[in-house]
């Protein structure tokens, strides 16, 4: 009796453990891991913002099934981002992983979620290094390859006919793609190739450099808090008024609450603004201004795209996604409007998309956003897409 | 020219040591008279750069604002003193130094939660916002003299107090043998609680005054912290005199370091590689003068404990 009891309870135990995978199918579980603290915790919070307001907008809902999302902070540390996204793929068991922001982040968790044969749809870093040989049919990228931005700066420095710059950016690998971007357009004299260490807050003893060798302009990439004082004090050293600044991700609505006047009249590389004129991006900029009060950034509109691309897939395979061959040629295809409008996929998982220059300006209410000055690229793919097996 | 930028770059590392020693001043001074370990002392930086920013928005002037944020940090450090580190004297090293790490993680996100995790801005007051030109087209900001000046007018202010007071003769006593001191009569709490308030006031005003140059963000102070231990470690712990030379031997020795490493270093490698190599070196010549005084300085440069 006892014995045939304890068998029962045993069958009813493992009825209810195979019960589980079971019940995580009605859902579709979204795991966003993103930087929510430290230097690059406005770019999270925006992304993930974004993408809770494009959950919002579907109601709750993808192809019919309510959507789960789980917000993780990857602290901006490699090492603690492995071990939470490991746990959103083995505790979790989540169906699509959106994130990072950071590239270096991305280097971290892009291996144990593509092995896993999970989604990963990054609504930001977008290095060169999984572009190319690399590329693999569980990795989309919502945003750009970084490159691309960088280039943009470059192309427009040679087209104004500038003979000798100065280039500024932090040592790590996101920096080096961005003096390679430079240099794929621009051909006149690079003055100086300023590498400095990550974390560095004062930057007078450049702008020092930088106003005794009277480059044509200065281009930088100095992403967060960094750019945050860049810019505060390269308009206190004065040189504002005398040479140019050209930046990738150093003037955006994340950091011109900081930057505020200091930032008015400085350059950007961008594949969108506020002020770009479609109707999806109208909806959205204003509902997100209503929703969180802030001015959204690049973070925030890719990572709603990241949420309507996933929806496109799931509506496209009716919910099921047991076929990942399926979801993934879904995936490509990118049948969703596009918050930037002209939005799809190269081979390799990267955008073919429109490219701009920003400029940033103070607003009638008194709010600080970029504004397109003129179309750079269109339909622009990345040159890695060449060397990707993939079709 | 090249002599005006040499002239200038030292500018810029007289201000960064100035600023480190507004820092260290109380460090030095905590970790020497009471033998206590504060790693929250970075925090009080942040605090000050935090109440600065808040004050200077409420009343619309930076001058007012530090006017309110000065005493604000003086009563916070205060607050922190009685509530949690007072517990912490008699404790050893390890224990004083979980508990201060712990208040290092509650501040940083207690102002995330107060002020948000975005940068703050702060203007300059107006006067001092412009630049001025040393030679042609050689500009120097005009806050970064202010910096300068308010920073060597502090230390010689310490100086005085320390040297030519009785409060000052205290404090040295302390640093040298507390429990002597205390056996003496003199009320040695009251002396740490003084000793700590004007400490984290110390601190609270190297981060008002930068509060204008530096984005204003929740962890601003873990980085200047260890900086701050660099200085006291290399000064002597306890010594006034030690922080001051130590903070300025840094300041020079580190923006100095990342003007010239690239520069030197182009004449053995090529531009790019010199330029990158040269500034990742910069950095860590501090650690190698630290590495240096303690090998053949021990207690550092004036140790106040015989």
């Amino acid at each position: 009796m006892k014995q045939s009891l304890k068998l029962a309870g045993l069958a009813a135990l493992m009825m209810s453990v195979s019960a589980i995978p079971a019940m995580a199918q009605e859902k579709i579980k979204v795991g966003v891991i993103v930087s929510l603290s430290g230097a690059g915790a406005v770019l999270g919070q925006q992304a993930r913002d974004g993408f809770n307001l494009a959950v919002k907008d579907l109601g709750g809902k993808m192809g019919g099934k309510d959507v789960e999302v789980i917000v993780i902070d990857d602290e901006l540390k490699p090492d603690v981002a492995v071990t939470k996204v490991k746990g959103l793929l083995e505790r979790d068991k989540v169906d699509f992983v959106v994130g990072p922001i950071f590239s270096n982040i991305l280097g971290a968790i892009h291996k144990p979620v593509t092995e896993n044969k999970t989604f990963l749809i990054s609504p930001n870093a977008g290095p060169s290094s999984y572009a190319g040989k690399e590329c693999n049919p569980y990795f989309y990228v919502t945003s750009y390859q970084n490159d691309q931005i960088h280039q943009i700066l470059g192309n427009v420095a040679q087209k104004r006919g500038y003979k000798k710059i100065y280039l500024m950016t932090p040592n790590y690998q996101a920096g080096k793609d961005f003096v390679a971007g430079v240099k794929m357009d621009f051909k006149g004299e690079i003055l100086e190739e300023s590498f400095i260490p990550l974390g560095t807050l004062d930057f007078q003893a450049e702008l020092s450099k930088i106003a005794s060798m009277k480059p044509d302009a200065v281009l930088t990439f100095m992403p967060g808090g960094m750019g945050v004082n860049l810019v505060k004090q390269y308009k206190q050293a004065g040189l504002l008024d005398r040479i140019p600044f050209l930046s990738t991700f150093t003037v955006d609505e994340s950091t011109l609450p900081a930057q505020q006047d200091a930032a008015i009249g400085m350059f950007g590389g961008s594949n969108w603004a506020p002020t770009l004129d479609t109707a999806q991006n109208k909806k959205f900029v204003a509902e997100y201004e209503k929703a969180y009060n802030s001015v959204p950034a690049t973070y925030a509109f890719q990572s709603y795209d990241a949420a309507m691309l996933i929806n496109s897939a799931v509506v496209a395979v009716k919910g099921d996604l047991s076929d990942k061959a399926k979801v993934a040629a879904a995936m490509k295809k990118a049948d969703f409007p596009s918050i930037r409008g002209s939005f799809k996929f190269s081979n390799n998982g990267y955008p073919v998309q429109d490219f701009f220059l920003t400029k940033v300006a103070k607003r009638a209410d008194g709010k600080f956003q970029t504004e397109i000055v003129e179309k750079v690229f269109s339909n622009y793919g990345d040159r890695y897409a060449k060397d990707c097996a993939a079709q | 020219m090249t002599l005006t930028l040499a002239l200038v770059q030292i500018l810029n590392g007289l201000q960064f040591g100035l600023i480190l020693f507004l820092i260290a001043a109380g460090l030095t001074l905590v970790f020497g008279v009471m033998d206590f370990i504060n790693l929250a002392h970075g925090v009080q930086y942040m605090v000050g750069a935090y109440l600065v920013a808040a004050f200077t928005a409420m009343t619309g002037s930076f001058v007012a604002g530090l006017a309110l944020a000065l005493p604000a940090a003086l009563i916070f450090g205060l607050v922190l003193e009685v509530l949690i580190f007072r517990h912490l004297y008699d404790r050893d090293h390890l224990d004083q130094v979980l508990a201060t790490f712990g208040v290092i993680i509650f501040l940083n996100q207690a102002v995330k939660y107060v002020w948000g995790a975005a940068p703050l801005n702060v203007a300059i007051p107006d006067a001092l916002s412009g630049a001025i030109e040393i030679t042609d087209g050689m500009l120097y900001p005009v806050w970064r003299l202010v910096i300068i000046a308010v920073g060597l007018a502090v230390g010689l202010a310490l100086y005085l107090v320390v040297n030519k007071t009785k409060l000052g003769m205290l404090v040295r006593a302390g640093a040298s043998n507390a429990a002597m001191v205390s056996a003496l009569g003199v009320n040695i709490r009251l002396l740490f609680t003084i000793v700590f308030g004007v400490g984290a006031m110390l601190a609270g005003f190297a981060g008002a005054m930068v509060a204008p140059i530096l984005s204003v963000e929740p962890g601003m102070g873990d980085n200047v912290l260890i900086l701050a231990f660099v200085v006291i470690v290399i000064g002597g712990i306890g010594s006034i005199r030690g922080a001051f030379i130590a903070a300025l031997l840094i300041g020079l020795v580190d923006t100095l370091g990342r003007f010239f490493a690239p520069t030197l270093l182009k004449l053995l490698l090529d531009p790019s590689a010199a330029s990158q190599t040269g500034r990742a070196i910069a950095p860590m010549l501090i650690y190698i003068l630290m590495a240096a005084v303690l090998f053949f300085r021990p207690s550092g440069l004036f140790p106040s404990k015989q």
